[in-house]
């Protein structure tokens, strides 16, 4: 579970989110929304501790984020951010294991224990027999599913995403939605990711929250939601 | 697995022919010798003025080579993984600007002083060279440290070097022919200017920037997927960007220092290890530079000292085509 309070955040001198409180459940997938430049990005690196909010907690498991040490915060949030990944050379498998950083020693070696998570990941995804593929010869959205699957070997409470479902076709995006819900569900995690999808948002997930500056909407109405993306009932 | 044993199996074959360039790197020069008359030399059964050119010229000169190929390679595969970008190379911080910049001052900036330009080098071009080096990179480090992203600092860096360079072409231009001559020779570099307690120096730093590179492998490796990603798995970006920066410094400064500004090579290599091994893995990639990086230096030596030319001038001639093939590789 993720809790905020009294968070504000700001990019620059823009206020994007100014005092809001709520929480983000865990064992539930909950779609940030809001319009481009409205701040669900800035949000979501707040939350994952890359950057620092510009008022107000962020409490993980209880715990505040701005107190832990960076070994700490990385075994409690992942991040799937929107960069794309396209390392020649450099296999699933490798990617993958790099999320057992928090776990392993000082050269990054895995045990045992390690290389069943990371086939464990890669399995949940649906992408064990990619192991062994290099990142530069797959498409978006199987780069997307290893990135993920990164974040699963991470083993935190938390994972945050940014746009995942972005440079996906149609049927992509849906099967990635329910993925990450399942993630959610299955793993007891808060999963928490920004996208433009309403219906994926509002078919998919299990909570909705709206970026609409300043404000930090929890579980909007479908009214609210209409407005800020001028949606109008044609007949 | 069959990939970790083919790991090993490369590096067996290229820690063999190494040894083997080693060798043949020393039986070229102005007197040409045979594989057994070095062998028997470096035992000293040879008469003493084969011995003194192979124990002292020669076998000084192939270890600067083993020395400087490995550590501007490791330095250009940190540049590389650092800012994510296949054609940054020890140099893009400035180091070789600064270096140049320090010589340039003392050789000359010296004699327009009024002490002559002999006079001065003998004092050390290598002091001068490292202490500029370095005085760049703490201005880097300095900017780096308030900079978020990486993307800034390289161009902060090339900018500076860019300046720096200007000046120098300002100092080139005020100086007298003597000056000016000793100062563009040590532009094309050297690997035969190093003197046996200078060897040992450069032995020292090496490995200190070599060991620091280790410290570093982890947070480099996870910094492959991008300073965000690299935050998110543990990485303190800013202590792990100063321990880069320190070890790069230690191995193309110090090397730039003792044998001039040498191209091609740091950028090259990385990229020759990661297809030869099919890893990305700076696990893999490091000690793959030590050994490949030590294999160019040697043939690039070879080639020089048989054909007469600056090494500076054999690294870009068989580096380009390799950052050719980059480029065109990298063009999807």
């Amino acid at each position: 579970m993720v809790e905020f309070e009294n968070l504000t955040v700001a990019h620059g001198r823009n206020i994007l989110v100014e005092n809001a409180s709520g929480r983000f459940n865990a064992a539930e997938a909950t779609a940030l929304i809001g319009r481009n430049g409205a701040g669900k990005s800035s949000l979501l690196r707040v939350l994952a501790g890359i950057d620092r909010p510009k008022d107000g907690t962020v409490r993980v498991a209880g715990k505040d984020l701005a107190s832990m040490s960076a070994a700490e915060r990385a075994r409690t949030v992942a991040f799937v951010t929107t960069q794309r990944v396209r390392i020649s050379n450099l296999s699933c498998a490798s990617v993958v294991g790099m999320g057992r950083a928090p776990y392993t020693d000082w050269i990054g070696r895995l045990s045992d224990a390690d290389r069943r998570a990371v086939e464990a990941a890669l399995a949940a995804v649906g992408m064990s027999d990619y192991a062994s593929r290099t990142m530069d010869t797959m498409s978006d959205g199987e780069c997307q599913r290893v990135m993920i699957a990164r974040a699963l070997a991470q083993d935190t409470p938390v994972i945050l995403l940014d746009e995942p479902t972005s440079f996906l076709d149609l049927p992509g995006r849906y099967e990635l939605a329910g993925l990450l819900s399942g993630i959610a569900r299955e793993g007891g995690k808060t999963v928490v990711y920004s996208t433009h999808e309403l219906d994926i948002a509002r078919e998919r997930c299990d909570a909705i929250a709206l970026v609409d500056p300043p404000l930090l909407v929890m579980r909007p109405s479908a009214d609210t939601i209409c407005k800020i993306f001028h949606i109008t009932d044609k007949k | 697995m069959t990939g970790a044993g083919r790991t090993y199996r490369l590096f067996a074959i290229l820690l063999a022919v190494t040894a083997l360039l080693f060798v043949v790197d020393m039986t070229v020069g102005s007197t040409s010798l045979s594989i057994v008359a070095v062998w028997d030399a470096l035992w000293g059964d040879a008469d003493p003025t084969t011995v003194k050119i192979v124990r002292s010229i020669r076998l000084i000169k192939a270890l600067v080579a083993v020395l400087a190929g490995a550590a501007l390679s490791v330095s250009g595969m940190q540049m590389q993984t650092l800012f994510r970008n296949p054609l940054a190379g020890p140099y893009v911080l400035g180091i070789s600007s600064g270096a140049s910049l320090g010589v340039a001052l003392f050789i000359l900036g010296a004699p327009l002083l009024g002490a002559s330009a002999v006079q001065v080098q003998s004092l050390g071009v290598a002091g001068a060279a490292w202490a500029g080096a370095a005085a760049v990179l703490l201005v880097i480090a300095a900017v780096s440290a308030r900079m978020k992203d990486i993307m800034v600092v390289l161009i902060l860096g090339m900018m500076f070097s860019s300046g720096v360079g200007a000046v120098v072409q300002v100092l080139q231009y005020l100086s007298r022919e003597e000056a000016l001559k000793s100062f563009v020779v040590w532009t094309m570099g050297s690997l035969g200017e190093v003197t046996a307690p200078q060897l040992v120096i450069l032995a020292a730093a090496v490995a200190a920037g070599l060991l620091t590179g280790i410290a570093a492998l982890k947070p480099l490796n996870l910094l492959m997927l991008g300073e965000q990603y690299a935050a998110t798995m543990g990485v303190d970006l800013r202590r792990s960007r100063a321990v880069i920066f320190i070890s790069t410094t230690l191995l193309a400064g110090t090397v730039t220092a003792f044998c001039g500004p040498i191209g091609f090579v740091g950028l090259a290599v990385p990229h020759v290890v990661r297809t030869m091994f099919g890893n990305a893995d700076c696990r893999v990639v490091m000690p793959g530079c030590i050994v490949l990086g030590a294999c160019t230096m040697l043939v690039c030596d070879i080639l020089s000292k048989a054909g007469g030319i600056p090494i500076n001038a054999v690294t870009a001639l068989l580096g380009i085509p390799v950052v050719v093939w980059i480029v065109l590789k990298n063009r999807n």
